[in-house]
């Protein structure tokens, strides 16, 4: 018997349920029967979702000792915080499908695991600070909020609790980038150059173009992704141009417009070339986050080694003393 | 270099007293007291909790998605057990 002719089997059964699942609107759970692929592209997703989180602690890791004053501190400690903590919901979500949280984080370190790319861009400035609440963790809300509908429960839960606390990470950057906005002309100079250099970067963190985006279909099918990457990304421009506007900044692309039929502003072609080199790690700063991810999983080497001791003492002291 | 991956603990919250105990995720710790701490550190940054559980994963004991028809069955087929079952004179407030 060829491939081709084959008759249906009892997995064609269990997928043709599974997919009757998903198309009346039911979540899919852990032990829930589900199409190995399915379980594939969900690991393969929330595995980069969750390294983008915890490597998107360096770049703003990185000011919070040269925050201007103690309530901008305060504020990006607790923001970076929260990173991590959006890292450990989602590594916990995959983990329902079966992997293991110290493999996956094996992969970021080694290398071999992908991450957002806007992570590899550097921070220049304190204006990067707001810019980066205000455009990536923008981005990522419009990204998150379709993703709390996604198709696989474990995903869905840790979105709806990621974009609840995503809305201060944004007003708190827009809060930045409007105080520097209004402030002397050095001040709006500075934001305006952090604005520059994110803008093009962020659009590119919803991924490729529709038509060149690979696995879309399937998660569509699945309903694990409910809009495309384009979809998204001109949501995301649409809401932010009159943020934009309301603090007189610009957007570095000559080619914005406003489109009364559609409803949309129109942007430029985006420079597919640049995205690619950063996915593959040639960005400006893949080297250094990797890096640095690593110092800090060796450093931390030893707290764990403590935690593990001080509950071995205790477990063989509740022991002797029973 | 021991990297050890720490038992993995089910976290529950309860967000005001008297309100039920929820499962927010989970966490891995070495023992029951870091499980609490970290638990607390994930799932209530924002007082999201008055009280948390953790309870070692696996302890949790759950029912097999393939057997859930046959399994719940018993009470799918009881409408008596529910109030619109019974029939009241119109006009009449029963409660």
């Amino acid at each position: 018997m060829t491939p081709t002719s084959a008759a249906p089997t009892a997995e064609d059964a269990r997928v043709a349920a599974f997919e009757a699942r998903i198309a009346a609107g039911e979540s899919i759970e852990p032990k829930d029967w589900m199409p190995e692929r399915y379980r594939k592209q969900l690991i393969r997703m929330m595995s980069q979702h969750a390294h983008s989180e915890v490597v998107g602690m360096l770049p703003e890791g990185n000011w919070i000792t040269r925050a201007p004053s103690l309530r901008r501190k305060m504020s990006l400690i607790a923001k970076v915080q929260d990173e991590g903590g959006h890292g450990l919901y989602i590594y916990c979500g995959a983990e329902t499908l079966g992997v293991d949280r110290h493999d996956l984080v094996e992969q970021l370190l080694n290398g071999t695991a992908k991450y957002s790319s806007i992570f590899n861009y550097p921070t220049l400035s304190w204006a990067d600070m707001g810019v980066i609440g205000w455009l990536v963790d923008g981005a990522a809300i419009v990204n998150q909020t379709i993703l709390a509908k996604t198709s696989y429960g474990p995903y869905a839960r840790a979105m709806i609790r990621i974009c609840k606390e995503e809305n201060f990470h944004k007003r708190q950057g827009y809060e930045i980038v409007t105080t520097l906005a209004r402030g002397t002309p050095a001040q709006r100079a500075m934001v305006q150059d952090a604005v520059n250099r994110f803008w093009w970067p962020s659009l590119m963190m919803f991924g490729p173009s529709d038509t060149d985006s690979p696995n879309s279909g399937e998660l569509l099918r699945w309903k694990v992704k409910r809009k495309t990457n384009d979809e998204l990304r001109q949501r995301f421009v649409n809401l932010t141009i009159p943020q934009v506007q309301a603090v007189e900044l610009t957007v570095p692309d000559p080619d914005l417009h406003y489109d009364a039929t559609s409803g949309n502003w129109e942007f430029g072609a985006i420079d597919w070339t640049e995205f690619n080199q950063v996915i593959r790690g040639n960005g400006p700063c893949n080297k250094e986050r990797l890096d640095a991810r690593r110092a800090a999983h060796e450093d931390g080497q030893w707290v764990r080694e403590a935690a593990t001791a001080y509950a071995e003492k205790h477990a063989s002291r509740a022991t002797e003393a029973a | 270099m021991t990297d050890s991956q720490w038992p993995l603990w089910e976290v529950f919250t309860q967000g005001a007293t008297g309100e039920p105990f929820e499962h927010a995720g989970s966490v891995h710790a070495a023992d029951a007291e870091q499980a609490l701490q970290n638990a607390r550190d994930v799932y209530a940054r924002r007082g999201e909790a008055v009280n948390l559980w953790v309870v070692p994963s696996t302890a949790i004991v759950a029912s097999a998605p393939s057997d859930a028809g046959p399994f719940f069955e018993p009470g799918n087929d009881k409408a008596y057990r529910h109030p619109q079952f019974y029939k009241v004179p119109k006009g009449v407030k029963v409660f």
